[in-house]
């Protein structure tokens, strides 16, 4: 059976990530112990919440060098909604906050004006179409393979992952006007704005690509 | 684009899923999960629970229904009723929900809108308002539609969105059950006078209904319980129809392998 690690850091409801596992056949290990977080097979950081939070949590159970030593090995990480933006350098919510830094690039706030005029509600709370984007070849290297342009997913969030390089997203979506990352990918690591674990079918997909990776 | 959430709303008197006319007289329907898992294989984008004798009986026997669900139906859950403290709303969560719409403790007391925010996010925090017409205005109501706040619907929504909440669940008490269609003056007040998401309920009866609470009272989500329940429609048939409309939607194409 695939081994999944599954960081435990304080930070929102592990459940569905678990029973998403589960669903598609994962051998699911949820922990804040250092050791098994850095031998683990494959490493899911998830989370809801503040960034300064997460990272704060993150901080606190020290599990970070566990985190850096687990993605020096080569093996997947993926990150998801928080987990994902702290991939990133920093982030903008509640002042400027460092984040895990495999990614470079900002976290801020998704803009509820164009100008003067009041344009979209925050937060972003539905199921948004993946589309492609600059680096988008790469979609079929990732744990996107088993995904197509156009399927739905399920995102809640009011801030937004900006990359430094545009060659680091390989998908997005479209809310009221705004381009939301919804993919970083960098070498071994992959991080969803969105939740695969409630994304019905596309979603476990997704997982399951992940723990066949 | 904006794709508007059509969510499937399960008002539960445990062990059964129940529908009432107004919030009252209900009739039992049967087993929550296995219309809950109908509704997932129809491509629900969301489910909203509510146990509607929690607040009057003190009891939480809706958890049981909730991890049940949550084995293998993999879009959000809502629990609402009788979460009074953020140990019932830590105890929905582990249960499987992914946020939690309060009424009746929010109206009593409003900081713990706060506190759930603060702990858990502010897109777990769903503050539920139920709204009765009075004249030109509406009042918010708790105990399903029993008891007065004599708070003003939209000071409430507004306060509501100050303190913290991420998405407000507005029922119509006057629509509730009647599949006469929603109060779309209601819900074009509120989605007026904040800017966090809004889920309109109550009085859904045929897909056309949703043309002018979306298109004229700018819902966000609409729930539906009586018209799904009942079988007059399917969500594949709603789906369709807001295609047709060009009131868009999420598409669904089958759950898959899973």
């Amino acid at each position: 059976m695939s081994q999944v690690v599954v960081i435990d850091y304080g930070m929102g409801n592990l459940k569905s990530v678990h029973r998403g596992l589960e669903k598609v056949g994962a051998d699911v290990l949820i922990t804040s112990d250092p050791d098994k977080i850095a031998s683990a097979e494959r490493l899911i950081l998830p989370g809801v919440g503040a960034f300064d939070d997460g990272m704060k949590g993150l901080a606190d159970t020290g599990v970070i060098p566990s985190i850096n030593e687990f993605v020096q090995t080569g093996r997947p990480l993926m990150g998801i909604c928080l987990g994902m933006q702290m991939l990133l350098s920093k982030s903008e919510e509640h002042g400027i906050h460092q984040g895990l830094n495999f990614i470079p690039g900002t976290v801020k706030k998704i803009p509820s004006h164009d100008g003067d005029i009041f344009r979209r509600k925050i937060p972003h709370i539905g199921w948004s179409a993946l589309r492609l984007s600059a680096s988008s070849d790469h979609w079929n290297e990732t744990m996107l393979s088993a995904t197509n342009e156009g399927e739905y997913f399920y995102f809640v969030h009011s801030y937004m992952a900006v990359t430094e390089s545009d060659s680091d997203v390989i998908a997005e979506c479209e809310y009221d006007g705004q381009r939301i990352t919804a993919v970083v990918h960098k070498d071994n690591i992959i991080g969803m704005q969105f939740h695969p674990e409630k994304s019905c079918g596309s979603g476990l997909c997704i997982l399951k690509q992940f723990i066949s990776t | 684009m904006r794709n508007v959430r059509l969510i499937a709303r399960l008002d539960v008197k445990a062990p059964n899923l129940v529908k009432g006319i107004q919030l009252e007289g209900l009739r039992k329907m049967g087993d929550p999960n296995e219309f809950a898992r109908n509704y997932y294989d129809q491509g629900v984008d969301e489910l909203f629970y509510a146990d509607i004798v929690a607040s009057l009986y003190e009891r939480n026997s809706l958890l049981d229904i909730i991890e049940k669900t949550t084995d293998d139906i993999f879009v959000p859950i809502t629990v609402g009723g009788g979460l009074r403290s953020i140990d019932d709303v830590a105890a929905a969560l582990r249960a499987g929900a992914d946020k939690v719409s309060i009424n009746t403790a929010a109206i009593k007391n409003p900081q713990i809108i706060s506190d759930v925010s603060r702990r858990f996010g502010s897109q777990c925090m769903v503050l539920s308002i139920q709204a009765k017409r009075n004249g030109d205005h509406w009042e918010a109501y708790y105990d399903n539609g029993r008891e007065h706040s004599h708070m003003d619907v939209i000071e409430w929504a507004k306060r509501g969105q100050e303190l913290g909440a991420g998405e407000i669940m507005l029922t119509s008490v006057d629509m509730e059950g009647t599949a006469k269609g929603f109060d779309v003056d209601l819900v074009k007040a509120v989605t007026d006078a904040v800017t966090i998401p809004v889920i309109a309920s109550g009085g859904m009866g045929k897909p056309e209904d949703i043309n002018t609470v979306v298109n004229d009272g700018h819902a966000d989500a609409v729930a539906m319980a009586y018209v799904l329940h009942y079988g007059h429609y399917r969500l594949d048939d709603i789906r369709n129809h807001c295609i047709e409309q060009d009131i868009p939607v999420r598409r669904f194409n089958g759950i898959g392998e899973f």
